[in-house]
């Protein structure tokens, strides 16, 4: 019964973590290219220099004693987000949303003190976020003011774009979706929804939370599918574009679009998870694989996003088919 | 594809490197693959006493040498007052003691350990072929008839000497033997004898002298046998009832017409020899086994360090196994815990509590840490000072569990000191760290998680015959180093990948 289960899931072309990590990740993100993107303030940096589109970062604090001088860091800001430089799956982002004269209050409208805000840094900088608990860096961020066409999908919080690039092609996309249970982060794993986007047109199709598939928005009630994010052409092209600034062959790109600056490279993620096969309804592999066969690579990321719609679009009207 | 080739060559090497070793160890050196394995060995001593005559005394005892079936060990010589050199040779060996004067009656002890060794089979040297025997009339025509007679009744060697001992050992025996016969009284003469007419026939023959180890005696008499070689092997018969082969666990003391011991300058009043059963671990035989043919593979074995080192090493070959299991779990079934190979480290500390009891102190430990440091979380510390007042309070949390836990008397309490506390600790910050991310359901899903590995790890890493078999045979981990790498390009689902992407499976019917 097992093997008819693993010969369906072949069939059906799913990617599982062991082959992810063997066939793609190890063999395409060499280790030396990795710092690039587990690195934020790094990356960041990378992107800037390729004219990317990121959001603005304020300050890093990087000694405990900045920590308690908020307000030297924070200058005029009054909304911001903090966040570990090695942070991994969405751990120790804390995002505030307003300054009033003692206290802030962060995306849930919880109150938080100037020392929790103090604490939380040096918690940051001690490397309790960070992978193998590393002395880190703590970024302070611009908040990203996220397009008010994705508020009746979205709960608190902003909601997220990420595709996944293999050797310069985007192959599957979708969007992440902050619920209540997620704290408005933009995490799967923390309780975020995950809606598959179809390549060519960037039109949602059904969701999934956890493992499962949803139809509807648990907290807003609007159904999921057939929402055309804005600026789909610009957002595959910027994802396309960072194979060329980080040169990792598996790749996935966190895009979020601001009303005012448009769609703004989040973060890069060098080992991607696999539940945006969930979010779409079909296995990675069978997309790799076409890649894989491309026999003379497309020169510039236009041309490869290109290719990408060509090869991965569907129809119109498969695109708008709701589930269930 | 030659880097795959690489890891399946890599993979297949260790283990058969592994695998070649160990059958050495078993089947070559003879340890056994269980450990409760018993077998025998006797113990052997000889007895010299003499009185003093006049001058200086030497004195000289055969000792067994190379015996087919036995291995000697553990010789010890008691001897006060006397020089001892030892005289050896492939077959014949003689202690030699000396003193240069005597004044009482001595006694004189040699003492082995025999241990049986079913490998050693050879008997003597090829001998050369003897020159016929010259006799006198009527004795030389008797024995020329005899051979003749023989030699048209047999077919080879074996069947001439069998046939010439049936004659000796005959109730009415023809004339020409009775002729031979009418000389002949002991046993040992018989024997003689029996060399005689085979020399007559140029039958290379030799007498061989020892004991039959079968039970414990005070007293044992030295049996005499004739080997007789027919060409390529040494044949042995029974001069008295003409049985051929070798007696069951007989022993070769000395071979040849020498006295088993001589004596110039004193009397020697009395020669004994006791046999002794003893029956030990076969594991002990087989390390004296492969001690005494001086094996470096022998050698690759736990058991020759230090004691207290072997203990820590047992538990330290063990890991590996642990940590295979890990490696499955992980990457065959999806499992998920705090801290990759933490789970092996906590399931080594079950090893002295025992599974259940383990588990409870654990839980105990862990939630009391928990419920300190979320007290701390409100004291703000930085992060490192507070992880060392986390492992400061397991530490105090450990001790206050012992010391209950004595007072109570029960002794469980207090094998909790054996817990890696800064593993403990560091569970503990985790497990707050996924409390305050993710939720109390999450943090305890995995520190359950981890508890269940660790408790799988316990069970696999504290079977008996694994623990016997990495001091016995380390080189069983190059099979499991085989088997991590084999299992490391497994790039198919996990288990738990089934259920996650299971709609993904019938792509016709969503939800």
């Amino acid at each position: 019964m097992i093997f008819g289960h693993v010969a369906a899931l072949r069939r059906a072309g799913v990617l599982g973590l062991n082959c992810r990590n063997a066939e793609y990740t190890l063999k395409y993100n060499p280790r030396r290219l990795y710092p690039l993107v587990d690195d934020k303030v790094l990356c960041k940096r990378r992107l800037q220099q390729r004219g990317l589109a990121v959001p603005a970062l304020i300050a890093l604090v990087e000694f405990n004693r900045q920590a308690s001088r908020l307000d030297d860091l924070l200058g005029e800001h009054t909304e911001f987000v903090i966040k570990p430089a090695h942070g991994s799956g969405g751990d120790g982002i804390l995002v505030i949303t307003d300054r009033r004269a003692d206290y802030f209050l962060d995306s849930d409208g919880k109150l938080v003190m100037p020392e929790d805000l103090a604490h939380h840094l040096t918690n940051v900088i001690g490397g309790l976020y960070s992978l193998g608990g590393q002395p880190d860096v703590a970024m302070i961020e611009s908040l990203v003011h996220f397009d008010p066409l994705f508020s009746s999908l979205t709960y608190h919080g902003v909601p997220d774009i990420r595709v996944i690039v293999y050797r310069g092609y985007p192959v599957m996309a979708m969007t992440r979706l902050p619920t209540r249970m997620s704290h408005g982060k933009a995490n799967l794993h923390q309780g975020a929804i995950g809606a598959g986007i179809e390549l060519g047109s960037g039109v949602t199709f059904g969701g999934v939370s956890g493992n499962s598939l949803v139809a509807t928005h648990p907290d807003t009630g609007h159904p999921i599918a057939g929402f055309q994010v804005p600026h789909w052409g610009r957002i595959l092209s910027m994802a396309a574009q960072c194979y060329e600034a980080v040169e990792l062959g598996y790749l996935g790109v966190d895009i979020v679009l601001d009303r005012d600056l448009g769609p703004l490279i989040l973060e890069l993620n060098a080992r991607p998870g696999l539940n945006i096969q969930l979010a779409n309804r079909r296995g990675l592999r069978c997309r790799l694989n076409a890649i894989d066969a491309i026999e003379s690579p497309h020169e510039t990321p236009d041309q490869r996003v290109e290719w990408s719609c060509a090869a991965f679009g569907q129809p119109p009207e498969m695109v708008t088919r709701t589930p269930g | 594809m030659t880097r795959n080739r690489q890891w399946i060559v890599l993979s297949l090497s260790l283990l058969l490197l592994g695998g070649l070793l160990m059958a050495y160890k078993v089947i070559r050196l003879g340890f056994p693959l269980m450990s409760d394995d018993s077998s025998e060995q006797w113990v052997v001593q000889a007895r010299l006493e003499v009185e003093p005559l006049e001058g200086p005394v030497r004195t000289s005892l055969l000792l067994p040498a190379r015996s087919s079936g036995f291995m000697v060990s553990d010789e010890n010589f008691v001897s006060r007052g006397f020089g001892l050199t030892l005289d050896e040779e492939l077959f014949r060996r003689e202690a030699n003691w000396a003193i240069r004067r005597l004044y009482e009656a001595k006694t004189l002890y040699y003492r082995a350990t025999i241990i049986p060794d079913t490998r050693e089979r050879r008997i003597g040297h090829a001998p050369n072929f003897p020159s016929p025997p010259t006799l006198e009339e009527p004795w030389a025509s008797a024995l020329t008839d005899l051979v003749e007679e023989v030699r048209e009744e047999s077919a080879d060697v074996e069947s001439f000497a069998a046939e010439v001992i049936d004659r000796l050992d005959s109730a009415n025996p023809d004339e020409n033997v009775s002729l031979f016969l009418t000389s002949v009284r002991a046993p040992l003469e018989r024997a003689r004898l029996a060399q005689t007419l085979l020399a007559g026939a140029r039958i290379p023959t030799m007498l061989v002298h020892g004991v039959a180890l079968q039970k414990d005696v005070q007293r044992a008499q030295l049996k005499t046998l004739l080997a007789v070689h027919n060409g390529d092997d040494w044949l042995l018969f029974d001069p008295q009832d003409g049985h051929r082969g070798r007696p069951a666990n007989f022993l070769i003391w000395y071979r040849g017409d020498e006295e088993l011991a001589t004596v110039n300058g004193a009397r020697l009043t009395d020669v004994q020899i006791s046999v002794k059963r003893r029956v030990v671990r076969s594991l002990d035989v087989a390390t004296q086994r492969a001690e005494l043919k001086d094996s470096l593979i022998g050698k690759i074995s736990v058991l020759q360090l230090p004691v207290q080192t072997q203990s820590v090493y047992e538990v330290l070959l063990l890991v590996p196994f642990g940590i295979l299991a890990i490696v499955i779990l992980r990457n065959f079934i999806g499992f998920s815990s705090f801290g990759t190979f933490a789970p092996v480290l906590i399931a080594l500390a079950f090893r002295e509590t025992e599974l259940l009891k383990g588990i409870v102190l654990f839980v105990l430990i862990v939630s009391m840490g928990l419920v300190f440091r979320f007290y701390m979380e409100r004291l703000r510390l930085l992060l490192v000072p507070r992880l060392a007042a986390v492992v400061t309070i397991v530490v105090l949390l450990m001790t206050a569990i012992s010391i209950i836990s004595d007072q109570i008397g029960t002794e469980t309490g207090l094998s909790v000191s054996l817990f890696p506390m800064v593993i403990i600790s560091m569970v503990i910050e985790r497990m707050s760290i996924v409390w305050e991310e993710r939720g109390g359901g999450v943090a305890i899903r995995e520190g359950v998680g981890s508890l269940a590995i660790a408790a799988l790890a316990y069970l696999i890493m504290s079977m008996d015959m694994l623990g016997y078999w990495v001091t016995v045979f380390p080189e069983v981990n190059l099979i499991v180093l085989g088997l991590i790498l084999a299992v490391g390009r497994y790039t198919g689902f996990r288990l738990s990948e089934l259920s996650r992407f299971r709609q993904l499976a019938s792509p016709g019917e969503p939800q």
